[in-house]
């Protein structure tokens, strides 16, 4: 099999077995992305000089004997994560031209381990959509269906890893971002507790939701990327000092005693074919010896309202930062500093960033921020509290990612609310701030659906055994899910 | 209830975006229906309900007060739209 095809586990034991150079592999994948890129579209920017570089420097580190799962693997980095001296844009015309001068320390804890990087990957500009469609460069098209979305906004980040143009990469995930895309590629994808991984260095959208997270060919590979980014930074106040486990050792084909709670909201209004290809997972588990048991979050259809005012109230603050003075774009500097900062602002950010700018301007300005604002972070409380009293009685929840399958290019481009509906199962997580992970379970309409796996926060261990069990029983030959 | 135009104007100010009237009516629509989600929020019963800004408790988080390494002057002023003598250039936000 050619090495770009294969996971990162089988490669980073090929590599520990030196049968294959980090620089073979880098070759591999950079050519592999040369004939493939052009279909697909999943990088802003190509790395392929960096990449030769930083796999010379990994095939050095093994020359020496040292070895970790990470050493000389091909990454794809979603261009919203900082890479010092590498464009980061954010698909957006205001930060076209900018290069930072820092790491994400995601982007550092890779460099350490010996991660290669061959490129940033598209996505909806400042991760806002389900469909990278918003990118202000070039949409991305889904590997598994080049007519359909990749889903978003992590969307180029997913497209790379379905067709073999990385063997992992990173996302971000603020209302699904990296469960949504994955279950539409048919990889995996995990978006970890707030606070697991530090978000020093991830450009800025709706900071008390986002958090960064492995996009990746199996369960495996996930919980070996997460090993590498997950714990304490000092540079991010809202990372949390919670010990972190070794995740390989959650990687049991045992879901035996696991109690599983079905939430019967997350099926209202799914596609019929996803619901069945969930609900066969389930049975699956089941049989081998998960106790299943249905349950209630009557709050989880609220969510969406919620979202739409806390993201886009944080993003108009967040995104207030550009203004034309320090970096990225500058417009209309002959008409003084308010119609400089207004000019550029009105010039640089795409349509969708200027709507999430004025609703969450509208949603914090006086007179209306208890109608809203405060409003919306209440019924989070709610939320929170109902997701709390149902992990009393169960230890994952289990139900769709996304609820079609993914849908064609320029279909819902200018629906305001269809589109937003494409994360109605997945806000309610990032609302609670806990783990989810989108593990792919078959084909509907001949398009891959994602089992989404919901965890108590900091139990990714458990998240990520319930998605290898499934895998295991998914690839099993005498099974036919 | 729906933004009228008057208010697309005031916010678009506030959020110092240049847009003519075209451009703020043609925003208008899509916000109004999105926007039309959240009167589900309304009917909530949220009176004795605590917010969460975060759904994971943060607080202040304290280091010792220790100078670290700072970004290098020139490194700060490289992605700078216009900068001379180590300084960033803004327009005139004086009058003379």
């Amino acid at each position: 099999m050619a090495l770009h095809t294969l996971s990162l586990s089988v490669l980073s034991e090929k590599l520990r077995r030196r049968e294959i150079s980090a620089t073979e592999l880098t070759e591999a994948v950079v050519s592999h992305i040369e004939r493939t890129e052009p279909q697909i579209g999943a990088f802003i920017t190509l790395t392929p000089e960096l990449a030769r570089q930083m796999a010379k420097e990994a095939d050095a580190r093994l020359a020496e004997g040292e070895w970790n799962p990470l050493l000389g693997i091909p990454m794809a980095i979603k261009d919203n994560i900082s890479t010092r001296g590498v464009r980061t844009t954010c698909a957006s015309r205001i930060l076209e031209n900018y290069v930072p001068p820092y790491d994400a320390t995601v982007v550092a804890r890779l460099k350490q381990a010996g991660a290669v990087i061959v490129g940033k990957a598209n996505m909806d500009e400042f991760a806002m959509g389900g469909s990278t469609e918003y990118s202000a460069f070039h949409p991305t098209r889904n590997p598994r269906d080049l007519e359909r979305v990749p889903g978003g906004s992590s969307g180029g980040s997913a497209a790379a890893v379905a067709s073999d143009m990385a063997v992992a990469a990173l996302g971000s995930d603020t209302g699904g971002s990296i469960r949504q895309p994955a279950a539409y590629c048919g990889v995996v994808g995990l978006k970890p507790t707030y606070g697991r991984v530090s978000r020093y260095g991830l450009i800025a959208y709706a900071s008390s939701l986002d958090q960064i997270g492995p996009i990746t060919k199996t369960v495996e590979d996930c919980a070996l990327v997460l090993q590498v980014i997950a714990g304490k930074d000092p540079m991010d106040a809202t990372s949390v000092d919670v010990p972190v486990p070794d995740y390989r050792e959650a990687l049991r084909p045992d879901v035996k005693g696991l109690r599983l709670g079905v939430p019967k909201e997350f099926f209202e209004g799914v596609h019929p074919e996803v619901a069945q290809r969930v609900q066969e997972a389930i049975a699956a588990l089941e049989e081998a010896g998960a106790e299943v048991r249905e349950v209630s979050i009557p709050m989880a259809e609220q969510g969406l309202a919620m979202y739409y005012i806390l993201a886009p109230a944080e993003c108009s603050s967040n995104l207030a930062r550009y203004d034309g003075v320090r970096y990225g774009l500058r417009v209309g500097a002959e008409k003084g500093h308010i119609g400089m900062m207004e000019a550029t602002r009105a010039q640089g950010f795409g349509k969708e960033v200027i709507q999430r700018i004025i609703i969450g301007t509208y949603a914090l300005s006086s007179g209306y921020y208890d109608a809203y604002y405060l409003k919306a972070q209440k019924g989070r409380t709610l939320l929170r509290q109902e997701f709390e009293r149902v992990f009393q009685e169960v230890d994952v929840l289990v139900c769709p990612t996304a609820p079609t399958p993914p849908f064609k290019l320029g279909e819902l481009v200018d629906d305001p609310v269809a589109m937003k509906l494409m994360d109605v199962l997945t806000i309610p997580v990032n609302l609670a701030g806990l783990p989810g992970l989108s593990v792919p379970c078959g084909l509907a309409e001949g398009l891959p659906v994602g089992l989404q796996i919901i965890g108590k926060p900091f139990d990714e261990p458990t998240v990520l055994r319930v998605g290898y069990t499934w895998e295991q029983i998914r690839e099993a030959p005498s099974q036919t899910p | 209830m729906a933004l009228t135009l008057e208010q697309m104007r005031h916010l678009a100010k506030l959020a110092r975006l240049e847009l003519d009237d075209a451009q703020l009516e043609a925003l208008m629509a899509p916000i109004n229906a999105l926007m039309a989600h959240f009167e589900k929020l309304q009917a909530l019963p949220l009176d004795d309900v605590e917010p969460t800004s975060h759904s994971i408790p943060v607080y202040n988080a304290f280091r010792e007060d220790i100078v670290g390494t700072p970004l290098p002057r020139e490194e700060a002023l490289a992605n700078a739209p216009e900068a001379r003598d180590g300084l960033f250039i803004v327009p005139r936000i004086v009058e003379e």
